[in-house]
This record gives structure tokens, C-alpha cells and sequence, in this order.
């Protein structure tokens, strides 16, 4: 039975890649301008240019597309009732009746674009993830949100917390995957009966997991605290980040190609037209 | 009737970098009434073999066969094939969910439709077979001793009158005398027919208890044999994370020094052989 198994998001995965080795304040800034670019240029033709940069920075990583598409797995659920809702409700030519249902054009369109949009929001998170560790993650993370501790914004506390929730989902999968299992062998059938009985068959696996997490909260905050962990308090680091030329370059390289994917999208038609000519 | 696997292998996750094979080629049959000890370092591919004889894997390559039933996507009895094969996990006390430890082992009958008149019956008989008194019963099972919840565990597992007993790691986290317990219950628990297959690395009772003893190394099957042939194949071919108990060291020394004695890590057994040595000492004397 293949229960949590594939599920990667969130998780690190080591490696030497050109990509891996990028200081995390440049991974964490192109990625959010990649997201806001996401935003800004998302027209159902954009997305050929977004996945071009996703094909790019795949082979730059050396993680493979498969793993990077399988990322957004968990969200599919989500990603689902975001398309089945733009497909049903928005307004606009008929295309076709499905009894009172009513798919329109611009539902199909909107529909694509939304669900295009979430997947590549999503992957590109992921590929941030699986490139940098969580420790690195929270390094960069911290040294970016600095600047707002000026204005009492705890930064240090904010990015301890992102460490500790990214690194321990991949824990939390992997026990929730064996209380189920345990369970499924005491007789316990998750896979059949009513959406009552299965939502019930669950109780089983959702006590003990409730259960482990406070232990292992507790355990964490033992280890802490016995580690003189003070939050906000000045910490020395044992690999102090370093921002290099190829740190430059890549943000330089990205940004560029995300100016140039919504000047494409701003004036598609222009560029249709020239291409024409 | 038994547990036959043929040439299993298992990997896990494929498609990624992190791909790594738990299994490669494992064969081993496993008879009704008997004690199999799987031993092997952490990453050796145990606790993947187990979860392949209650079902809970289907094999990527390979065959398992319970009582003659095939495990594949396709078949049909898997939950059958569950109860047959009833599986403790590591920590089991960590999967207890009951605010009683009546509640707590009359979960997996209920699962399989046993009757509410007979679960009083079911309940005590499994809780009396664990050495659990029935003022315990109304006990939170989270209340507990570390053996006392290992027995609840277990209970809850026999509960449904398995034929195999598979129990992965079950000494991991008990105090010495929790062991003892465990492995008298275990003992009692195969001497009324069930086979009892313990996945551990802990040598020392796997040495001590055991019919048989399957060695995994890097998800391959090193040596499969009696205590006293797996005893004396880890002296000749050490495996990475297996330590030999010194009671099985101490009889090889003095085996190379001419003494016949049992490679186990049985006291009574050394005593024995040691007691029957006197014997023949003083026979010479005289």
C-alpha cells in the first residue's frame, strides 16, 4: 500500500550542483521575484517560458523533473477544486453543458492559467527546498528579515520556527506513514465504507500522531534549552554565509529573464505582429 | 503451511537521487511453530522484510507466498492474509490511541467483525497469554511500564489468534528484566504453534532463543542457519553492526582450546556443557 511514499515536499535533497551551492539569500530572493513575476506574467503562453526556466535551473541542480513535478503531489487536491471552480463559474462565452453545468471559454482559460500558476508556484518553492538545507534556509532566511529588527521584528525567532516546521515534516510523514500501517495490520481498512467511516477510521492514526508531536516538541525544547538556546539572543555561526560573483550573476541572469518574460507577456501582440510582418 | 519468499527485492525512492535498495534477492521460508531470528545492522533491510510478511508491501520482484496465497496488487484476501500474520511494530506503545487497555486490545478483533459477546472472552484470554491480570484491564495503557505497554501491544496483536507472530525490534527501549519478560512470552507464545519470527539486531537474544537465524547484510541474505551455525559463521565473517555476545566469544575460545562447547549465548546451555566436561574430568582422575 503506498501511503506517504514520493512525497517530497519540503524536503532537502544533498548534492554539489551549481544550484546547491548558491548562497540561500540569492535562492530565497530569485525565487520570490519568480513568484512574483508568476503573478505578473501568467498568460497560458507564458507558462512555455516559465517551464523553459524550470528546465533550466532542473539541469542546473541536477535534480531530476520527475522529482520536481512530483513535489507538487500534495497540492493536487488544491490545485483540483482551484480548476474545477474557475472551469464552473466564470462567465463568458458557452463552449459546452455538462447538465447545469456551464464551461465557458474564458472559464477554460482562466481555469488553465490559475492551475498553471499554483503548479509553478508551488515546484519553484519546492526546488528552493530541495537545493538548501534547512539549516542554510534559516541562515538566509535570517540574515534577509535582519534589516526588521530594527522596527522589533524577531527575525532570528521567525526563522528558527520555518527550520524547525521544514525539518520536521518529512519526520512527521514518515511516523504518520508507520502509525498507519500499524494500524492497517491490527484491521483497520482506511479504503472502504462511507466518508463517515473512513474520516473515523482515522481517529486510530490521529491520536498517537497528536500524541508523538507534543513528545517530540517537548524532547526539542529539552534539547534547546539544555543547549542554552536564548531566543533572540546573538548566536556565533559555524559557516558564516558568503556571497559570491556566481551569487550575483544567477540573481542578475534571473531577474533578467523574468523582466523579459513580462515584457514578452506586456506585448505579445506587438511581437505577434512584428513576427508577421 | 508457511511463509515462503522467493528472490524478494524492494527499493525505495525510485526516481529520485535518494533511491536505495532495502532488499536484494532475499529467500527464506518460514514454518508454522517456529522461532526465526532476522538479524542484521540498522539499514539492513529487517524491518522492510516484515512489513513484507504481513502484506503491508507488495513485492517489487520476488514472491511472497502466506499458506499458499501469492501477495500481489491483485489479490484479494490481503486483509485475510493481515490477520494471519500479525505484525508488533517498533515502539508499539507509541500506536496506542484507547483509554483503556481493554479498549486497546479489543480494537483489531472488532476490525476483523469478532462478536461483543465473545470480545470479554477474546480480551481476557489474550491479556492472560501476555501474563497481563485483569485489574489491569481498566488500566490507561499510557499508565503503564515500558514491558507492561510492550505486553499490551502485543496482546492486542495475538488478540486475533495469528499463526505468525512477526515483531520488529521488540527488546528496542526495555530494561533487562522487560526483556526476559518479553522472551518468556514469546517462548510460550511459539510453543502453541504460532511461529514467532523477531526482527532485531540485538545478537545476544536472537543467539539465545532462537530455532533459526537469517543474517541480512546490505539488504542481502549473508547466512541462514541454527544459533550454532550463524554463531560460528559471525566469528568467521564478522558483519558490520552485529556485535557477538561475549558468552558465544568465551565458548569459541575454549572451543579452540579443545573444549566442546555450544556457540550460544544460553547460560544454562554453557553451564551444561561446562558441568558435563567436570564430569568426564573427574572419571579420568578417578
Amino acid at each position: 500500500m503506498k501511503l506517504f511514499s514520493g512525497i517530497s515536499l519540503g524536503q532537502f535533497i544533498p548534492g554539489d550542483s551549481f544550484i546547491h551551492n548558491l548562497d540561500p539569500r540569492c535562492k530565497i530572493i530569485c525565487v520570490f521575484s519568480i513568484i512574483g513575476g508568476l503573478f505578473a506574467a501568467s498568460r497560458v503562453a507564458d507558462f512555455i517560458m516559465w517551464a523553459a526556466l524550470l528546465l533550466v535551473i532542473c539541469g542546473l541542480s541536477r535534480v531530476s523533473v520527475r522529482v520536481v513535478i512530483r513535489s507538487a503531489r500534495p497540492v493536487i487536491f488544491l490545485m483540483l477544486i482551484t480548476v474545477l471552480l474557475n472551469l464552473f463559474l466564470t462567465p463568458g462565452r458557452d463552449m459546452a453543458r455538462i447538465g447545469f453545468l456551464r464551461i465557458t471559454y474564458e472559464g477554460v482559460y482562466l481555469a488553465s492559467e490559475m492551475g498553471l500558476r499554483l503548479f509553478f508556484l508551488v515546484v519553484f518553492a519546492s526546488m528552493l527546498m530541495m537545493t538548501t538545507s534547512p539549516m542554510s534556509f534559516s541562515d538566509g532566511t535570517e540574515r534577509l528579515l535582519s534589516p526588521l529588527a530594527v522596527v522589533g521584528f524577531p527575525a532570528s525567532e521567525m526563522a528558527m520556527m520555518m527550520t524547525i516546521a521544514l525539518r520536521f515534516i518529512p519526520t512527521l510523514l514518515e511516523e504518520t506513514d508507520r502509525i498507519l500501517k500499524a494500524q492497517i495490520s491490527r484491521g483497520v481498512d482506511f479504503e472502504s465504507g462511507g466518508l463517515l467511516k473512513r474520516a473515523r477510521s482515522f481517529i486510530p492514526v490521529l491520536i498517537p500522531l497528536f500524541i508523538l508531536v507534543f513528545q517530540r516538541a517537548e524532547n526539542l525544547a529539552v534539547a534547546m534549552e539544555s543547549r542554552c538556546y536564548v531566543p533572540g539572543r546573538k548566536r556565533a555561526r559555524l559557516s558564516a554565509l558568503k556571497w559570491s560573483r556566481a551569487d550575483t550573476l544567477t540573481l542578475a541572469a534571473v531577474i533578467a529573464v523574468i523582466t523579459a518574460i513580462i515584457v514578452i507577456d506586456r506585448n505579445i501582440d506587438s511581437i505577434l505582429h512584428l513576427i508577421s510582418l | 503451511m508457511s511463509i515462503k519468499i522467493e528472490n524478494l527485492a524492494c527499493a525505495y525512492n525510485i526516481g529520485t537521487p535518494s533511491v536505495y535498495a532495502a532488499l536484494r534477492g532475499v529467500s527464506v521460508t518460514i514454518e508454522r511453530g517456529e522461532w526465526l531470528s532476522v538479524v542484521g545492522h540498522t539499514g539492513s533491510g529487517k524491518s522492510t522484510l516484515a512489513q513484507h510478511l504481513n502484506a503491508l508491501l507488495i513485492p517489487q520482484s520476488g514472491s511472497v507466498e502466506i499458506d499458499g496465497v501469492s501477495v500481489t496488487p491483485k489479490t484479494k484476501s490481503l486483509r485475510n492474509l493481515r490477520k494471519k500474520v500479525g505484525l508488533v511494530f517498533q515502539y508499539p506503545e507509541m500506536q496506542f490511541f484507547s483509554e483503556s487497555v481493554r479498549e486497546e486490545i479489543e480494537f483489531a478483533p472488532l476490525n476483523w467483525g469478532a462478536g461483543k459477546d465473545e470480545l470479554d472472552d477474546i480480551v481476557k484470554d489474550a491479556a492472560a497469554s501476555v501474563g497481563l491480570g485483569e485489574e489491569l484491564l481498566a488500566a490507561n495503557p499510557f499508565s503503564l511500564s515500558g514491558g507492561q505497554k510492550r505486553r499490551v501491544a502485543v496482546a492486542s496483536v495475538i488478540a486475533v489468534k495469528p499463526d505468525y507472530l512477526v515483531l520488529d525490534e521488540p527488546t528496542a527501549g526495555l530494561d533487562a528484566a522487560g526483556i526476559r519478560e518479553l522472551m518468556a512470552l514469546l517462548g510460550r507464545i511459539r510453543a502453541s504453534g504460532v511461529a514467532v519470527v523477531q526482527v532485531t539486531h540485538d545478537l545476544q537474544s536472537a543467539l539465545e532463543h532462537s530455532d533459526r537465524l537469517l543474517v541480512l547484510e546490505e539488504g542481502v541474505s549473508v547466512s541462514e542457519g541454527t544459533i550454532e551455525e550463524t554463531a560460528e559463521f559471525l566469528l568467521k565473517n564478522p558483519v558490520r553492526g552485529l556485535v557477538i555476545p561475549p558468552l558465544v566469544r568465551f565458548a569459541a575460545g575454549l572451543r579452540d582450546k579443545g573444549l566442546n562447547l555450544p556457540l550460544t549465548s544460553e547460560v544454562g546451555a554453557i553451564v551444561k556443557a561446562l558441568e558435563e566436561y567436570r564430569g568426564t574430568l573427574n572419571n579420568e582422575t578417578v
